[in-house]
């Protein structure tokens, strides 16, 4: 015989949690789709038991909210980076302050912590990133790539590139050609 | 891709044992958890690589002069096996001339570092390095497009 059904993946998400955090006695509260609030601090090893029996139903215990935050401000970056609409008309730092509501002090001090790099490195690193990419699909002069990348000049643009690369993008573009030569001839 | 948790595994090789020391002391006083593990020259180094079972590392540093396999040498050897396609390789050597750098790159070379004289310019220059490698492995750049000259 065979059934059809259909089902609630949030009910059935909720009916677990509710049945796992009350077999270990945790006096609780969902929140939030993906948030439990636990009354009682709960030792490491019991989080660890809580978390293998989770696993078992493709539920992961995500411990740690930095690492998540410091994912939001790439995203938030690589996505400015990539489209020229998006760019904000306030400073970068007022921008993800206001999108990720947290004082961008301390944005800056969990993103260097954790990346061993500042968020205007991280900003630079992937603007070059984007200008190495339109240099080899050779379809906009570097003027316009300049424009395309929101810097005040194609002088500036030629700048950072050294910075990051330590090539200027002549340089950098003969040497990606020649590379690809070489390997289409093996 | 890596977290701030994992450690970077760095190889080197260089037939000049000061060299090395220097270069090992220096990575390792960088704050970063790193891993370095030295080989006194090319063919040891290959000898190395060769094995499927061992842990391939992020970064490779190679002395450009050294007898038997020079740095290019392994370069290119490194290079032509898809096997390592993901491991940045750095260069040093003392020649800052362009078509030095430039032949480098075009072997397959990710960074070009020209040796500095002092200890504390060379500890600066690493520091430099190791860090635009971490960028690179975490922030999912292009390897291809990979190119650091310092």
């Amino acid at each position: 015989m065979k059934l059809n059904f259909n089902f609630d993946g949030n009910i059935a998400c909720k009916a677990i949690l509710k049945e796992q955090l009350e077999k270990f006695g945790f006096k609780y509260q969902l929140l939030d789709l993906g948030q439990i609030e636990i009354a009682d601090t709960v030792s490491e090893d019991v989080l660890i038991k809580l978390q293998v029996s989770l696993s078992k139903y493709g539920i992961q215990i995500i411990d740690n909210p930095k690492g998540q935050l410091i994912q939001k401000i790439k995203d938030a970056i690589i996505e400015i980076v990539y489209e020229k609409d998006k760019f904000p008309n306030v400073t970068i730092s007022q921008y993800l302050s206001d999108k990720l509501n947290f004082r961008y002090g301390y944005l800056t001090n969990v993103f260097s912590e954790y990346t061993f790099t500042s968020i205007e490195n991280f900003i630079i690193i992937q603007k070059i990133e984007r200008a190495k990419k339109m240099i080899i699909e050779e379809k906009l002069t570097l003027t316009e790539i300049s424009h395309e990348l929101n810097y005040s000049s194609v002088a500036y643009l030629s700048t950072q590139f050294k910075k990051v690369t330590g090539l200027t993008p002549s340089m950098f573009k003969r040497i990606v050609g020649k590379k690809r030569k070489l390997s289409n001839n093996d | 891709m890596l977290t701030h948790q994992d450690s970077m595994h760095i190889l080197l090789a260089d037939d000049d044992e000061d060299d090395r020391t220097f270069f090992s002391e220096a990575i390792q006083e960088l704050k970063m958890n790193n891993k370095v593990t030295l080989f006194k020259d090319g063919n040891d180094l290959m000898d190395y690589l060769v094995h499927p079972e061992i842990k391939l590392p992020h970064v490779l540093f190679l002395d450009l002069n050294m007898p038997g396999k020079t740095g290019i040498d392994c370069l290119k050897e490194i290079r032509s096996n898809a096997r390592f396609k993901d491991i940045s390789i750095a260069i040093y050597s003392t020649s800052s001339s362009e078509k030095d750098i430039e032949d480098t790159f075009i072997e397959g070379a990710n960074i070009y570092i020209k040796k500095p004289n002092d200890f504390s310019e060379l500890k600066r220059v690493i520091k430099e390095v190791i860090n635009m490698n971490w960028q690179f492995h975490t922030s999912g750049l292009n390897i291809e497009t990979f190119f650091f000259s310092i």
